[in-house]
């Protein structure tokens, strides 16, 4: 049975966007590149026309792409904007700096995610011994007036001496992130609001531990029983989690490790598309505006694709999948 | 190219794979070269079974009957663990004569003539692991005097230079393109031509780098095996995923 407290919690996308994403939010995107994107949420994102968004990424992959191609991001903290071997560069990601249209900066991958680790300890800034002597300290993204702005770090990276053995050497120093909303995707989350995140879990636990609000969406809700009994293999307390979502499938074209594989039409489709402004606005027409929720975009996929690309429950892919 | 870097590999390292060539590297390494060897992504899957070729380093295949699963920032304290010998493979848009990288743009950072996707884990490894492997076009509008950005440090500027900016391992050990092999000189940490490739003149090798580099040492690399090429191409790849771009 479902627990009282999770059902306050369990909501629709429509109204997960409503409660808890503004114009100007900074969001954290879980998942990487192309596996475990909260996709049925940044459609839902871009049907509702949210704006000015400050995304704050490792690497991220299909969901970024498809949020800056939208028109709903105006700044971004980056490590990695790529699709695997689908787009090297995310297309509409590399299109929006080349002609000016997102504000950026960039950061490396460890760092970002020590970003997230310091937001979710509290602690302000935190030390590594990564990229000293590149141009990820030296070359700033953002003007000084961005700078100003709130959840925007006053200063990039600092780099000072060991505090604890001046005979040692320099590390950098790098700012705390606290976003608005950590958005994810999981395999199961339990009717107690327990989550459990099967395969890797990239850092998504340190991006939703650091935000003020977390959504998470997931495949199944699961019993009580099932998630209380094998709780090593659970990933978030309920306490932390602000919103549920039941969106099987919600991590399509992207892949969700032991459920399904990556969509490789689908994802050979939108690099094709992507590429064009027009084709890419025909695109979000169709399959974002034209469907009006999950249900409806799933029917468009087809249950053909869908059954494609269902993952063997012991390896976690799908075996053999025609990948080119 | 893979199967240059597989050589480089010595058996038991720990291998940190980027996305592309890299990856068919690792995975020629521990099919061929040094089955003892263990690949591990930046994402945090450690020594997964490989028996499909992941796309991307999110794949699920990396997650695929690996010792352990965990995350980001698990994986880089492997990168940098003092007791193990890590090497990074890496890909790149440019490098310079003292094996920096740049994954990030070409031409000014905020108005980029073209931009790429970024450091990812390619600057953390770089700084961190015992060594890293470069592969690249050999281009001479990718092997410059400048980069236009530096995402990842190579041996900066030469000499004892990282060391001095507070690295205390690592650096670049070899480059490997589709017309040789480069290494870096053991006291000017400049890269020198240490292979060509059958068939691949020297010549052409300095008309496609965009610096002067030492060829004087160059020896003529030793051809796949049979064996080599047949485990690459039924067993690595045979859809052909990486090896149809032209880079394997």
């Amino acid at each position: 049975m479902i627990d009282s407290e999770i059902k306050e919690k369990l909501m629709s996308p429509q109204e997960a966007v409503k409660r808890f994403i503004n114009n100007g939010s900074q969001i954290a995107i879980g998942g990487f590149t192309i596996n475990r994107n909260p996709m049925g949420m940044i459609y839902e994102i871009v049907r509702q026309r949210v704006k000015d968004l400050h995304l704050v990424c490792h690497s991220n992959g299909q969901a970024l792409d498809v949020l800056i191609g939208a028109g709903c991001v105006k700044r971004v903290e980056i490590a990695y904007g790529g699709n695997g071997r689908f787009a090297p560069t995310c297309v509409r990601f590399r299109k929006a700096i080349e002609q000016g249209e997102i504000e950026f900066e960039d950061y490396s991958n460890y760092q970002m995610s020590l970003r997230f680790l310091a937001g979710a300890l509290g602690i302000p800034f935190i030390p590594t011994k990564s990229g000293l002597g590149t141009s990820l300290l030296d070359v700033g993204g953002f003007s000084s007036a961005v700078r100003m702005e709130r959840k925007v770090a006053p200063k990039k990276l600092v780099v000072i001496e060991n505090p604890f053995d001046e005979n040692s050497n320099k590390v950098v120093l790098l700012p705390a992130l606290n976003p608005d909303v950590a958005l994810l995707h999981a395999q199961y989350v339990g009717e107690d609001g327990t989550v459990r995140i099967k395969g890797l879990t990239f850092a998504d636990l340190e991006q939703a531990k650091s935000a003020d609000s977390v959504i998470v969406t997931c495949e199944e809700i699961v019993p009580r029983s099932f998630i209380r009994t094998d709780p090593d293999q659970n990933s978030l307390p309920p306490f932390l989690v602000d919103a549920i979502v039941k969106l099987p499938m919600g991590a399509h074209p992207t892949a969700c490790a032991y459920v399904y594989d990556y969509d490789v039409s689908h994802l050979n489709l939108y690099k094709d598309v992507a590429k064009d402004n027009q084709r890419f606005q025909e695109y979000l027409q169709e399959w974002v505006f034209g469907v009006a929720n999950h249900e409806e975009y799933l029917d468009k996929i087809g249950m053909d694709a869908l059954l494609k690309i269902k993952a063997d429950p012991v390896l976690g892919y799908a075996p053999g999948l025609d990948r080119r | 190219m893979a199967m240059s870097a597989g050589r480089l590999i010595r058996n038991g390292d720990i291998l940190f794979a980027g996305t592309g060539v890299a990856m068919l590297a690792a995975t020629v390494a521990k099919k061929i070269h040094a089955p003892k060897s263990v690949v591990f992504f930046e994402t945090g899957g450690v020594d997964p079974s490989l028996d499909e070729l992941p796309m991307a380093v999110a794949d699920s295949r990396v997650m695929s009957g690996t010792s352990i699963n965990s995350g980001l920032i698990d994986a880089f304290s492997i990168v940098g663990h003092r007791k193990l010998r890590t090497i990074a493979l890496l890909g790149a848009a440019q490098i310079d004569p003292f094996g920096n990288l740049n994954s990030t743009c070409i031409g000014n950072y905020w108005k980029p003539k073209v931009r790429f996707s970024g450091s990812g884990g390619a600057c953390d490894a770089a700084s961190l692991a015992s060594g890293f492997i470069v592969f690249m076009q050999h281009d001479k509008n990718k092997f410059v005097e400048k980069l236009d950005y530096l995402t990842s440090p190579g041996w900066l500027q030469g000499g004892e230079s990282r060391r001095h900016m507070g690295m205390v391992r690592g650096g670049p050990l070899a480059v490997v393109t589709h017309l040789g092999v480069m290494k870096f000189d053991d006291q000017t940490k400049k890269m020198y031509l240490a292979e060509n490739y059958p068939g691949v003149t020297i010549q052409r090798i300095v008309e496609n780098t965009g610096f002067k580099m030492d060829v004087s040492k160059a020896v003529e690399s030793v051809p796949p095996s049979e064996d080599e090429l047949r485990i690459l191409r039924t067993q690595v790849d045979p859809q052909k995923l990486i090896l149809g771009s032209g880079l394997g």
